[in-house]
């Protein structure tokens, strides 16, 4: 059954991804992105991180697209539909460009089939030990808690910054 | 699973670069940054099933960035779109030669 799943939200993922880039409008663009990211999270859940699909859907799917839905719409974009697309030699270019990457990333993952480690088995009895969210929390708030209290550093800065930016007259 | 989550990964990482080479409008060009974010973020879940949960942590701190990021980024584009009228990055040439 997981395969299957994995291979339908694979193909949901890809399908949006191709949308994102290709679809005329911003919003439409906006849309693909949507499906792509939920996409994402029943690949996240298939992976038993559960946390991160909620907060993928909660967080990405609904704050930051929403952020982007709103600067669409408060600078009025999408209503010109002119093509956006670049053509002739830069497109050629970035196609060969994204292939060698391609080439790169199939070469590292084809001669390395990778199987179920180690990992999985802890990360499974975190789950079982703590709950969902429980397994990253517990790591979070005693590893990794400096950076943690950074994000919130950083999280600050991003507001004071934002708002400083997008004032009227600076 | 995991070959084909980072297959899959490589897949949406090299789709949102291929965007963010011929697309014009700077929203666009911005949303495919996020797609290569979240490109990398599957890769990173899917290497949590073998190197244990540290992966997943890395995955929470990148979304962190990545919302900052797009706060910024898109009061960059506002202030910018204040100037110009337009999103179009041809129109940004000053530095241009």
């Amino acid at each position: 059954m997981a395969p299957v799943l994995f291979y339908m939200f694979a193909g949901l993922a890809i399908g949006g991804a191709i949308g994102v880039v290709m679809a005329k409008s911003p919003i439409g663009s906006l849309l693909f992105m949507v499906t792509t990211l939920g996409a994402m999270a029943g690949t996240f859940v298939l992976l038993e991180a559960h946390f991160l699909a909620a907060i993928q859907i909660i967080v990405y799917a609904g704050a930051i697209m929403v952020l982007f839905l709103f600067v669409i719409m408060l600078l009025n974009l999408g209503h010109d539909y002119q093509k956006d697309l670049k053509g002739g030699a830069f497109a050629v270019m970035s196609f060969g460009v994204t292939g060698v990457i391609a080439g790169f990333l199939a070469q590292e993952l084809g001669t390395t089939g990778i199987q179920d480690g180690p990992g999985g088995a802890s990360i499974d009895a975190l789950i079982a030990e703590h709950g969902a969210v429980g397994a990253i929390a517990t790591e979070l708030y005693t590893t990794y808690v400096v950076p943690f209290e950074i994000t919130g550093i950083l999280l600050l800065v991003a507001i004071v910054g934002a708002l400083v930016l997008a004032k009227k007259e600076v | 699973m995991i070959t084909e989550a980072l297959v899959l990964s490589a897949i949406l990482f090299v789709i949102g670069t291929f965007g963010v080479l011929v697309r014009r409008n700077a929203m666009i060009m911005f949303l495919c940054i996020e797609l290569q974010l979240n490109a990398v973020n599957l890769s990173f879940v899917a290497f949590s099933r073998l190197f244990g949960i540290e992966g997943q942590i890395f995955v929470f701190f990148v979304m962190t960035v990545a919302a900052a990021e797009a706060a910024v980024g898109l009061a960059i584009i506002i202030s910018i779109f204040r100037h110009y009228e337009t999103v179009n990055v041809d129109s940004f040439n000053l530095l241009k030669w």
